[in-house]
């Protein structure tokens, strides 16, 4: 099966609105699903606690809060998302020796063309599982398929 | 009585897929070297020249042992530990 993120598009809008308000520093944020779906259904936005247009981190106390309430939730971090602010949309060494969810999807937004304004970003995906980056389609649908039985 | 261990995915090759583990110690390092005992491997994830690791988080009950004496952080039993790896990166 060949690897692919499939994302609405109010989600998408959201990360990408994110990623546009917070430039030129990096913003960052999660988008949580139920445990083994591979629906990015909750978008979380987390403060980018280093502040910086090089970083990202999130405040290891709003990180603890984020995972408590995912796991009363039966989720799990479906989509980790951060932008680069004046490069690629690509991992950078930091992201990939850093990344430690081997189950998400790594979804990079690149805010370097347009900044603050209005206009296209890159928005690119992969998994990225120890040390290994693996590029991914990203389907954006209307809302994601009803599972539902 | 033991201290509950939250292990994140990442770790959880360590503890045979385990999602929790329980434990025992004084202190955070002492419970690190009991873990280590029954999950070789572990502890060089969580430590690093002696000092916790700079991306991965620990918390007992729901503090960050960065703020309550980091390794050296007293337990007692029942405490909850929550081992989480920072989300972080850089350009």
């Amino acid at each position: 099966m060949l690897p692919v993120l499939t994302i609405d598009q109010a989600t998408y809008d959201a990360i990408v609105a994110h990623a546009k308000r917070d430039h030129p520093d990096e913003a960052c944020g999660i988008v949580a699903g139920p445990e083994g779906s591979d629906r990015p259904e909750r978008l979380v936005e987390m403060v980018n606690a280093a502040g910086s247009p090089t970083f990202y981190e999130f405040d290891s106390t709003e990180l603890l809060e984020l995972y408590k309430e995912m796991w009363a939730r039966d989720e799990e971090p479906v989509v980790v998302y951060h932008s680069h602010t004046a490069t690629e949309a690509y991992p950078s060494r930091t992201d990939i020796g850093l990344a430690s969810e081997p189950g998400a999807h790594y979804v990079l937004v690149s805010t370097r063309e347009h900044g603050n304004n209005p206009g296209p970003v890159e928005f690119r995906s992969y998994r990225i599982i120890d040390g290994d980056v693996t590029e991914e389609e990203v389907v954006v649908v209307p809302t994601l398929p009803d599972t539902s039985h | 009585m033991a201290i509950e261990v939250r292990i994140p995915t990442i770790l959880r090759t360590y503890t045979g897929g385990e999602k929790a583990v329980s434990g025992s110690g004084a202190s955070l390092s002492a419970l690190i070297d009991d873990l280590e005992a029954n999950h070789p491997g572990i502890k060089e994830r969580l430590v690093e020249g002696g000092d916790l690791r700079r991306f991965v988080n620990i918390y007992v009950n729901d503090e960050d042992v960065r703020f309550i004496g980091g390794l050296d952080a007293e337990l007692s039993d029942g405490d909850q530990v929550v081992v989480l790896p920072a989300v972080a990166g850089g350009c």
